[in-house]
């Protein structure tokens, strides 16, 4: 198979780092000049731009991490001024700030191909054609990847997440070789395109590249089964670019991430010791070549193991496992970051009181759900039904509203919610992650 | 006037409702009448118990979310179209009747209608005039 960027995706670990401690030093100098916060940052950890000698220097530079984000909301990270911004994206909603993401027009070119990389370490060229089921819009799913669609230069299909009877029409009409979507609604589509009589084993798509939740290798069997096709996870987050971090090539040996731009760490997240290879800690990743708001040592929050050493793809890039947890409780639910603080939060606002709350997530016919259980104490007791289903509403709502995604809310009686050392257990995963 | 009635959160989970009676066994309640209000997933029992002061206090000890609300009990004749006079009554008086469920009391073989309405005092003189007869509380509990 072709390899789109040889003398990166090949190159030896000794040219990788040499590009990287250049870059690095690039960064911290275009960091000192030219972004307010980090300027107060490196001044409070009392690193400058010139003590950035060799790579293992990397450690003395602070960490960022989401809050710093929230805290400089809407534009406080930014780099550069408004003029030079293309694009800016936004987190769906959390109960604070949203997290913003801005990107300059190289910013854009940077994703193009990091994207159109991914796409290509996935079996995609210019013949493909592309339908892209991720969200387009403030989630930068969907115009991450026709971006890369676009740079490869194959064929994209800008369909959007959603619409199912839609997507296989076009799916089969147009004869799409590759889905890009959300593992969970890859089987989705494969069980409704069976309830229309239709086999998906017999649809055109070859490849499946799936991402924005964690998935398991279980998931990966069925999805493969059910389509006939090859599924490989993608990583990425917003706050480092998007989609486009790291991709799975078809021997599935983990996801080559794109260290000569996204330069990754792996640590202990409570004590910051790094990592042996193969051993799990958290992934840090510091953007080496943004402009619009680069981040140094960002705190993914993921966990996950890496390892070196040359691919059976021929790639040397390393590679980061699947997503093997989370350092905090956030959960990813239909490609939506969800923190239970969220929801506890609208509880908050709803009913002034702080019931008890606990959150339910399954994965019911390939999608997931999310069900919210509110325990109706005395104080939320009404004698009356209408009263009852009112409040339900009301919490549904609201709960919507701000994790944007479909809820279930569910009224139960007190103490039914299971407690451990006097903690609420705030969240039974029942998907096979 | 008021009678006290005991409402109880139920989520719809089987043995449940045995498990709130087996509670009102075991600290000598009895009732006189009940109702079950159900949704898909939750329901609401409403009662009148002997003692609706200690059921209260019983409830919320094992763990039940209960609430006391007043309602007023109407002893109506048993017969066709006792329960439509009464009705009448209020209707043309415009008073929207929330709930309300019934049972026959034991010593004049009379029906006992429970109901819960938004104003009880207005209910009451309008009833009053109306000449039906409403039970008194402890009238209701001795039951």
């Amino acid at each position: 198979m072709k390899i789109l960027d040889e003398k990166i995706e090949c190159i030896s670990s000794e040219g990788m780092r040499s590009l990287q401690l250049e870059r690095l030093q690039r960064l911290v100098e275009y960091l000192t000049k030219n972004s307010q916060f980090y300027q107060g940052k490196l001044e409070e950890t009392g690193v400058a731009a010139g003590d950035i000698r060799e790579l293992s220097d990397l450690t003395r530079l602070p960490f960022t991490v989401k809050a710093d984000l929230r805290d400089n909301y809407p534009f406080g990270m930014f780099a550069v001024p408004m003029r030079e911004i293309a694009e800016i994206h936004a987190s769906s909603g959390t109960t604070g700030n949203p997290t913003v993401v801005a990107y300059t027009k190289k910013d854009i070119e940077l994703w193009s191909m990091v994207m159109a990389r991914a796409i290509s370490i996935a079996g995609g060229t210019p013949d493909d054609i592309v339908q892209n089921a991720y969200g387009y819009g403030l989630f930068t799913g969907g115009l991450g990847v026709h971006y890369g669609a676009l740079e490869l230069g194959a064929s994209v299909v800008p369909i959007s997440s959603g619409g199912t009877k839609r997507q296989l029409k076009l799916m089969h009409d147009f004869g799409s070789t590759i889905i890009t979507c959300t593992p969970s609604y890859a089987l989705f589509m494969a069980e409704e395109a069976r309830e229309m009589g239709y086999d998906p084993r017999k649809s055109p798509l070859k490849v499946g590249i799936l991402g924005a939740e964690p998935w398991s290798d279980n998931l990966r069997r069925e999805i493969e089964a059910a389509w006939d096709m090859t599924a490989l996870d993608i990583y990425g987050l917003s706050e480092i670019i998007g989609p486009g971090v790291a991709q799975e090539c078809p021997y599935k040996n983990g996801l080559h991430i794109f260290s000569d731009v996204f330069l990754p760490e792996i640590i202990d997240p409570v004590t910051g010791r790094v990592a042996e290879e193969g051993e799990s800690g958290e992934l840090i990743i510091t953007t080496l070549t943004k402009e619009a708001m680069p981040l140094l040592r960002y705190r993914t929050g993921d966990i996950v193991t890496i390892s070196h050493g040359t691919c059976e793809c021929g790639r040397t890039l390393p590679r980061i496992s699947k997503i093997l947890g989370r350092t905090d409780d956030m959960l990813i639910i239909r490609g939506i970051n969800v923190f239970p603080s969220q929801i506890e939060s609208v509880l908050l606002q709803v009913e002034g009181a702080r019931p008890h709350y606990q959150l339910v997530v399954d994965r019911i016919r390939g999608l997931d759900t999310l069900e919210v259980q509110v325990e109706v104490g005395e104080e939320l007791f009404s004698d009356e039904i209408k009263q009852l289903q009112g409040l339900k509403e009301k919490i549904r709502k609201e709960i919507e509203s701000v994790l944007a995604l479909v809820v279930d809310v569910k009224l139960v009686e007190p103490k039914t919610i299971a407690r451990s050392m006097g903690k609420a257990k705030r969240v039974i995963d029942r998907r096979s992650a | 006037m008021y009678v006290k009635q005991i409402s109880v959160f139920l989520e719809n989970k089987a043995g449940r409702l045995w498990e709130l009676t087996e509670v009102l066994r075991d600290n000598g309640l009895n009732i006189r009448a009940l109702s079950l209000a159900d949704t898909t997933d939750f329901g609401i029992l409403r009662m009148i118990v002997n003692d609706p002061e200690q059921a209260f206090q019983t409830l919320k000890e094992t763990g039940f979310s209960s609430a006391e609300t007043d309602v007023l009990v109407v002893e109506i004749p048993d017969r066709p179209g006792g329960l439509a006079e009464v009705l009448k009554i209020m209707t043309r008086d415009g008073i929207n009747v929330e709930y309300m469920y019934a049972f026959v009391e034991k010593k004049k073989g009379n029906a006992a209608v429970v109901m819960r309405v938004e104003d009880l005092e207005r209910t009451i003189s309008v009833l009053t005039e109306g000449g039906v007869t409403i039970l008194k509380a402890e009238e209701v509990y001795a039951m």
